[in-house]
């Protein structure tokens, strides 16, 4: 099933927690909504699943409108934080819950419903546990328990809310993997939120990058990644290089002083340059954009990583490059950005 | 706060195991007094306590029995006893099953939802409490007394609500309204609203999530409100005292008939009857404090 | 498309509606009829009436003797509560339940129970009266029934915050030369003052418009030994239905102070930083 949000805006007094957010989700498939707290991520999430309601704006699925119901009557599946379990119920009343609550003209028999409970536990391979409750188990078992619960009412979409944030980063790596695969083996339309950009860019189809209530930009996770379309993407997501510059007269200065790095095309004023970690390539002193001595070295795997204090601005930078470099503390190096980006940072 | 400290200790691993662990038991212990400072004091604590708490319960039990069973369950058996009896357990059924019933939709209201206001109702709730019995009583008499606003029309319509079960029945139930409630806000705002939430989305209608999920979770807090909500309808007197006329054999609840038979110098019927509040006392006093640790262990 | 406001759970109309409703029948009419009646009185009857002779005596005798008693109960609740939490006894955990006792017994049952205690042939009545001291039916017995149900009120308020404290900050002062006395009184008992302050205020509240307990051992002598409440069931009886509002209204004016400043004290209390009640 396909969902349309259009315009949507949400306050909760005088904090905007979205604003003007337009958004489509294709049927099938795995979109993460990713950010940093305060982003409206998880708003936006509570919206379209019917547990909040925007200001303004339009949440459509396959083309109804979805805010004339309430979170029951819009068959989407809700995945919490905190797993809400009911803690007086066993597993397996917790999976039955949904199907044993419809009006009785479209509820199951008791038999097809235990056929359906078992069959849900089986998928998330923790049949075992039906007797248990809530309490009695792991952390990851709650989760899948709950993702579990939420299948069984068969919902158009399926809503995430930082599924794994609560859980250790084993079992976080773990369940990443299983819910790729879950998502592969039943297409079901899913929209998870987290503010891990591992998780965002390693399970998702296409991520959609949020900051303070806006969206900076969507894409696929090669994209986001690799073409970022404002300076808080480039920030947010990988590690990079950041140095505030001042763009004019055909320079890009540092400092005051201007850089060997193409000026053409961008717009005039304070900027912010962004260079990935790993694409400065390093040379001798005096060749090179920058210019600046190593003052810290640490290796690990095929990696070095050096903090290089720069002559220009007297910036402390972080450049990962490879180990055959044998960099060392005192070292003066030039350094030339591969690849970079420059975005204007004038309001 | 001060309202709920009064209705709920919050034991934790209080008194059961603090008293051992932070209490100093060997000397040079730089935390505690010297050994006769301390004996002092325990025996000060202690004998208050035996002197105005332990002895009037055991002169209620010894002053009951003070003629022989025989006597006792005579001054139980007679009629006024067992009038008073059944008008004092109706009393409390109606007040605890009223009380209940709106209890639980005012916590529903109140604990999982937000708006503006809420501190100020949740004093409007704590109001009965702070007010003297005699004035609960007081303000009933206003309102439905021969000479009250709705005395003349209470008349003319033959109405009997004060001197009467129904006037003592509202008495009551002004005096006992914020038991269940204030013991299920701060049970149901810790509960918080994610499994709620979790039963709307899997499609369950609003009663539904109420019955399957809400009340199981809270079930020990209601037993605890009504529990208290019992026990302060059954030995209510100021209140009822004020609202009942005393009409013998027809208004009097046990409370009541304590006073009456003790003005009459009948002592050992009225602490006959003063014995059965006392017990009912101390089995709320035991029930608490095991609903009080299954609250805290939650 | 604008959308009104709507909750995530559903029921919020009717459930408030109810309670709002359910609340006005039971608690906020009938206290409207009070202040009603208290407006029909001009600000002059009003006054002759709270000051007349027999109206102050009663007034006089109902907050001097609840105060009186409530200081007693701040001494003593102190003590109390200081050997259930600090030291180990036999029979510790009994004397802890007892302490609620008082709170959970109806009042006609004390009020009898403690007449029977103190009267001149009774228990404590008679070695009391050989010694010359009459407790029964006088002032002195009012004051017994008010401390007897003033003792939960200053040992619960103080003994959650009592639990809480800090041992290190106890034996940082010892560590650094203070006298077990000086620990107490300096550091101790500073940080215990808003809790024993606040159990002080609902000690006293509660004994200002007690009745049942007090009633049975009051010699209800007008003047001499007869409390507020009392005189508003009297003025009740004597259907002179304004003069007991103005009484009542007097009375609840001073319970609603009293609130105030324990809700004030737990304030100050959370400001200071010291222990909560």
């Amino acid at each position: 099933m396909s969902i349309e949000v259009r315009s949507l805006t949400k306050t909760f007094g005088a904090f905007t927690a979205l604003e003007n957010v337009d958004l489509r989700v294709a049927k099938g498939e795995l979109l993460a909504l990713l950010g940093p707290s305060g982003s409206g991520k998880t708003t936006l999430l509570r919206i379209i699943a019917g547990l909040d309601w925007p200001d303004s704006g339009d949440v459509s699925f396959d083309g109804e409108n979805a805010l004339a119901r309430g979170a029951g009557e819009r068959h989407v599946g809700f995945v919490f934080q905190h797993y809400a379990l009911f803690r007086h119920m066993t597993v397996f009343e917790n999976v039955a819950f949904g199907l044993r609550v419809q009006p009785r003209a479209i509820r199951k028999s008791e038999a097809a419903i235990r056929a359906r409970v078992k069959e849900l536990l089986d998928l998330v391979q923790l049949d075992w546990l039906a007797g248990r409750y809530p309490n009695q188990l792991s952390g990851g078992q709650r989760q899948r328990i709950a993702l579990a619960r939420a299948l069984a009412i068969e919902p158009r979409i399926l809503l995430l809310d930082e599924p794994f944030g609560a859980l250790d980063a084993k079992v976080r790596k773990e369940l990443r993997q299983w819910l790729r695969s879950l998502h592969h083996e039943i297409n079901l339309t899913s929209i998870f939120v987290t503010h891990d950009q591992e998780e965002a860019l390693e399970v998702a189809n296409r991520v959609v990058v949020m900051d303070k209530g806006r969206i900076e930009q969507i894409g696929t996770p090669g994209d986001v990644y690799d073409y970022p379309a404002t300076a808080f993407v480039h920030g947010f997501i990988g590690e990079s290089i950041e140095l505030p510059v001042e763009v004019g007269e055909g320079a890009v200065r540092l400092d005051g002083k201007p850089l060997a790095i193409a000026a053409e095309g961008l717009a005039s004023g304070p900027s912010r340059l962004f260079i990935r970690r790993h694409d400065m390539q390093l040379g001798p002193a005096g060749s090179g954009a920058f210019e600046g001595a190593v003052t810290h070295v640490r290796s690990f795997g095929p990696i070095q990583r050096a903090e290089v204090k720069l002559a220009q601005g007297h910036a402390a930078i972080e450049i990962d490059a490879p180990r055959d470099n044998r960099l060392q503390v005192g070292d003066i190096v030039g350094l030339t950005p591969r690849r970079y980006r420059i975005f204007n940072t004038a309001e | 706060m001060t309202i709920e400290m009064t209705l709920r200790q919050d034991r934790r691993s209080a008194v059961a195991d603090s008293g051992g662990s932070r209490a100093a038991a060997d000397a040079g212990d730089l935390r505690t007094e010297p050994r006769a400072v301390r004996i002092i004091i325990i025996t000060i604590a202690v004998t208050f306590l035996s002197i105005f708490v332990v002895l009037p319960l055991v002169v209620v039990f010894a002053q009951a029995f003070s003629k022989g069973i025989g006597a006792y369950l005579a001054a139980l058996s007679d009629p006024e006893a067992l009038t008073a009896i059944r008008l004092t357990l109706l009393i409390a059924a109606i007040s605890v099953t009223l009380n209940l019933v709106f209890g639980l939709v005012a916590a529903w209201a109140i604990a999982k939802f937000e708006f503006s206001g809420k501190t100020f109702l949740i004093s409007l709730v704590d109001l009965p409490f702070s007010v003297s019995p005699v004035i609960s009583g007081l303000v009933f008499v206003l309102l439905f007394g021969a000479q009250g606003y709705f005395g003349p029309w209470l008349a003319s319509h033959d109405i009997r609500l004060l001197f009467a079960v129904p006037g003592i029945a509202l008495a009551t139930l002004f005096v006992t309204f914020p038991f269940v409630v204030r013991a299920l806000i701060p049970l149901m705002q810790e509960q918080g609203t994610q499994e709620e939430e979790a039963a709307i989305s899997l499609g369950a209608s609003g009663l539904q999530t109420f019955f399957r999920v809400t009340l199981p979770n809270i079930k020990w807090g209601v037993l605890y409100g009504v529990l208290l909500c019992n026990a302060r309808a059954m030995g209510e007197f100021g209140a009822v005292s004020v609202v009942s006329g005393h009409i013998r054999g027809e208004t009097n609840t046990m409370p009541l008939l304590v006073e009456i038979l003790y003005n009459e110098y009948q002592f050992v019927a009225s602490f006959a009857i003063a014995s059965l509040l006392a017990m009912l006392a101390l089995i709320t006093l035991v029930m608490k404090t095991i609903l009080e640790r299954r609250l805290d262990e939650g | 498309m604008r959308i009104g406001r709507r909750d995530s759970l559903p029921g919020f109309g009717l459930t408030m509606g109810l309670t709002l409703t359910w609340l006005s029948v039971i608690v906020l009419i009938p206290l409207a009829g009070l202040f009603l009646k208290t407006f029909e009185l001009s600000p002059d009857q009003f006054w002759s009436i709270v000051t007349s002779r027999r109206t102050l005596n009663a007034l006089k005798m109902s907050f001097g003797l609840a105060f009186a008693a409530a200081l007693v109960n701040l001494v003593m609740g102190t003590i109390i509560v200081w050997a259930l939490v600090r030291y180990r006894f036999p029979g510790r955990r009994l004397f802890d339940a007892i302490v609620d006792i008082p709170f959970a017994l109806p009042t006609a049952v004390a009020g009898v129970a403690l007449t029977s205690l103190f009267a001149e042939k009774g228990w404590l009545g008679a070695p009391l009266a050989a010694l010359g001291i009459k407790v029964a039916f006088t002032p002195i017995g009012i004051f017994v029934a008010m401390v007897f149900i003033g003792i939960p009120f200053v040992v619960r308020t103080v003994q959650p915050v009592l639990i809480d404290l800090d041992p290190e900050i106890e034996e940082a002062a010892a560590s650094l030369g203070a006298s077990r006395w000086h620990t107490i009184y300096r550091v101790i008992l500073p940080s215990l003052v808003p809790a024993l302050l606040t159990g002080l205020a609902l000690a006293f509240a509660r004994a200002v418009g007690e009745y049942g307990s007090v009633i049975f051992i009051a010699g209800n002598l007008p003047n001499v030994s007869e409390i507020a409440p009392l005189l508003i069931v009297i003025r009740l009886s004597e259907f002179r239905y304004a003069d007991a509002t103005a009484i009542a209204v007097v009375m609840l004016l001073a319970a609603f102070l009293i609130i105030f400043t324990v809700n004030r004290l737990q304030r100050w209390a959370q400001i200071r930083g010291s222990a909560t009640p």
